[in-house]
Parts: C-alpha cells; sequence; structure tokens
C-alpha cells in the first residue's frame, strides 16, 4: 500500500483524525494531543498498525515530543505518530496496553529523558542506576563528572 | 596464597632456596596465565579471535575461563559503564591472589571515544582496579593482545613468592634500533635471502 492510500484510508474511517495527517519525506506523519495520544493510537491499531517498531523522545527545548514508529504487516506501510509532551510534570498515556512492545521503550524514554507514562505497568529505570540523578538526554542536565569537548578538537 | 606468603617469610634466611623456588613458581604462573574475559563491548570480538584458530591464544597457555575463581588475568575488553563497574569490581575481588588486570582497548585505558560529554562511562579501568598492562587500539589486534600478556608474563617473572621482594628487571619495550624478527644482523650475507629460521613467521603487527 502506498502512504497516499493510507491517508484515503484513513479519512475514510477516522475522519476526524484526516487532518492531523501529513506527508512528510515519504512518509506519513500523525501529530496528536498528549490528551487525545491513546485514543488516537488505538484507532490506528484498528485500522491494521500491529506492530510498534520503537517510541523515542526528543527534547525540544520548550517542550518534549514523543515519536512511535507503527507498521502495519497486513498494509505493508509504515508511518509515525507524534505528540507533544509538556516540560513541567511531563507525563502522557502508555500504549503498553495496545502494543506490549512499548513496555522497555517506554522504560528507555522514562530513564533517559524522565517522561511518566500513565498506565505503565513497570515503570522503572532500565539503562542507568536505579539511585541516578537525573536524565541525561535533557538539555538542560548537568553531571559534575561529565567533561565537556574542548572547542579544537 | 596464605601457604606461599608463611612460605616465602620462612625461605628468606634461604636465598638460593628462595631464588629456586620463585623461579618454579613464576615459570609455573606465568605460563599459565588463566584470563577472565570481561568483554563489555566490541574489544570484545578481538578478545575472542585471539583464543580461536587462527591467532591460538592457548599455546601461552593463556586461555579464557569463564569463572573468576579459576582466573589469574582479568582482560577487561571494552567500554565499563558506570552501571557495570560494581559488577566488574566484585568479580575481580572473587579472583584468587595473585590476580593480574590488563586493560584492552583505549575505552578500558583511558574511557576512549567516549571520554568527553559521557555521563555514564568509566574514563579507564584504573579508576577502580590496579591496572598492569595496558592496550591501546581501538580495537587492538589480538597481537597485541597476546604480546601485552607476554609482558604480563615478565612482569610475573618480577615478582617473589616472599611478599616485600621484588626482582630487579627491564621491563622495557623493544627499542628501535633493536633487530626485528626475520631482519638479518649486519653482516649476514646476501645468501639467506628469502629463507627463514624454522618455526620463524612473518613479524606480526603488534608493535
Ligand atoms: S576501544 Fe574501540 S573497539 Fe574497544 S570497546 Fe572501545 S570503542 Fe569498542
Amino acid at each position: 500500500m502506498k502512504i497516499e492510500e493510507l491517508r484515503e484510508h484513513l479519512c475514510g474511517r477516522y475522519p476526524d483524525l484526516c487532518p492531523l495527517f501529513s506527508l512528510e519525506f515519504g512518509d506519513g506523519i500523525l501529530v496528536v494531543d498528549a490528551g487525545k495520544l491513546h485514543e488516537a493510537a488505538s484507532d490506528l491499531r484498528d485500522l491494521g498498525f500491529d506492530l510498534l517498531g520503537w517510541c523515542t523522545a526528543v527534547d525540544r527545548g520548550a517542550h518534549f515530543e514523543m515519536v512511535y514508529r507503527l507498521r502495519s504487516r497486513t498494509m505493508q506501510v509504515g508511518m509515525f505518530l507524534k505528540c507533544d509532551v509538556p516540560r513541567e510534570d511531563a507525563r502522557i498515556a502508555s500504549l503498553t496496553d495496545l502494543w506490549p512492545s512499548a513496555d522497555w521503550h517506554e522504560r528507555e524514554v522514562y530513564d533517559l529523558f524522565g517522561i511518566r507514562f500513565d498506565g505503565h505497568p513497570n515503570l522503572r529505570r532500565i539503562f542507568l542506576p536505579e539511585d541516578w540523578p537525573g536524565h541525561p538526554l535533557r538539555k538542560d542536565y548537568r553531571d559534575e563528572r561529565m567533561i565537556r569537548r574542548p572547542d579544537y578538537i | 596464597m596464605a601457604l606461599v606468603d608463611r612460605l616465602g617469610k620462612s625461605l628468606e634466611s634461604a636465598p638460593l632456596l628462595l631464588t629456586s623456588v620463585d623461579a618454579l613458581v613464576d615459570w609455573s604462573l606465568g605460563h599459565s596465565l588463566w584470563a577472565m574475559p570481561m568483554g563489555t563491548a566490541c574489544c570484545a570480538m578481538e578478545l575472542i579471535a585471539a583464543s580461536f584458530s587462527k591467532f591460538d591464544f592457548d599455546r601461552h597457555g593463556t586461555f579464557p575461563r569463564p569463572d573468576p575463581r579459576h582466573v589469574d588475568v582479568m582482560i577487561i575488553a571494552g567500554t565499563v559503564t558506570r552501571k557495570m563497574q560494581p559488577a566488574v569490581k566484585r568479580l575481580y575481588e572473587q579472583m584468587p591472589d595473585p590476580k593480574f588486570v590488563v586493560a584492552m582497548g583505549n575505552c578500558a585505558v583511558s574511557g576512549g571515544i567516549f571520554f568527553y560529554d559521557s555521563y555514564s562511562v568509566v574514563r579507564g579501568v584504573d579508576e577502580f582496579l590496579p591496572v598492569d598492562v595496558y592496550i591501546s587500539g581501538c580495537p587492538p589486534r589480538p597481537e597485541s593482545l597476546q604480546d601485552g600478556v607476554l609482558r604480563l608474563r615478565e612482569l610475573v617473572r618480577t615478582r617473589s613468592i616472599d611478599p616485600d621482594k621484588r626482582y630487579p628487571k627491564d621491563l622495557l619495550l623493544p627499542k628501535p634500533s633493536d633487530r626485528r624478527r626475520g631482519e638479518k644482523a649486519p653482516g649476514e650475507g646476501e645468501g639467506a635471502r628469502g629463507e627463514k629460521a624454522p618455526g620463524e613467521r612473518e613479524g606480526g603487527d603488534a608493535a
């Protein structure tokens, strides 16, 4: 299936998601509000997206952006699901009940960005030791052991 | 080791005997340095390659044992993260004396490419372990590792079972003026060209 067909398919079935869908770099991107994420995700799963490849976060300064990569094995097409998360008290609905593969990826995002996932069954750090202070992939993370790279390299 | 320590103390008054026992102990230890393969990152591939047929580590008496209680030397091959650090330390503490540490690869020596701007990498295992031999390279060739273990064997020869004693030994690396393997000494005729001494191989790039 082509991305254009996917757009038609999506608009036919879920008209309210249609204006949020865009095409960038040959890939479909759906940007939703944080409150609507779980609903939109379960719609997409019902549409045929049975695989969550990965999810990650981007630090945009003022806010975080969650990115989910979805794939459909029946339609042979992939797309991105994106959603902005506020920086203060960053929390968002967990998608582990829709795709169990979200479990460890969300733990990773929690570990490195500090975004909390409501409804996650086991939200603990996955890479770093339990007592690690802070979340290192945040742009404002500071660590006294870290050595900044000098400019001349 | 406590028994050997006591033996060392009681042999102190008999220097000739002490020297002979030391020679025996160091010979047997130096030629069977069993290794703990502490492969934590990509350098472990070279560590694995070193003990397989092409490089054949076993002929030096060094072969990997996955149990810290059986080994003499811990080869730390790869990046040690702050999360891995307590585990490495704990495995080191389980090794029986005398024990040695080889830091293999730039990551284990100094943090390597993760030296700057890294929040999670230990900058060199000598932050928390006493390292005996450092091997640079990213990753080092298996020959370098074998060379490092041969250097460790020289280090073993300086040891005595008397804990306060050390034998003076020149531990220097080969000098640029030294004759290389396969190179003819000045004055050797052209007639020997192309012929190699039996058992001699092409020179490795372990330098
Ligand atoms: S020194 Fe290079 S090859 Fe070895 S662990 Fe570090 S990055 Fe990997």
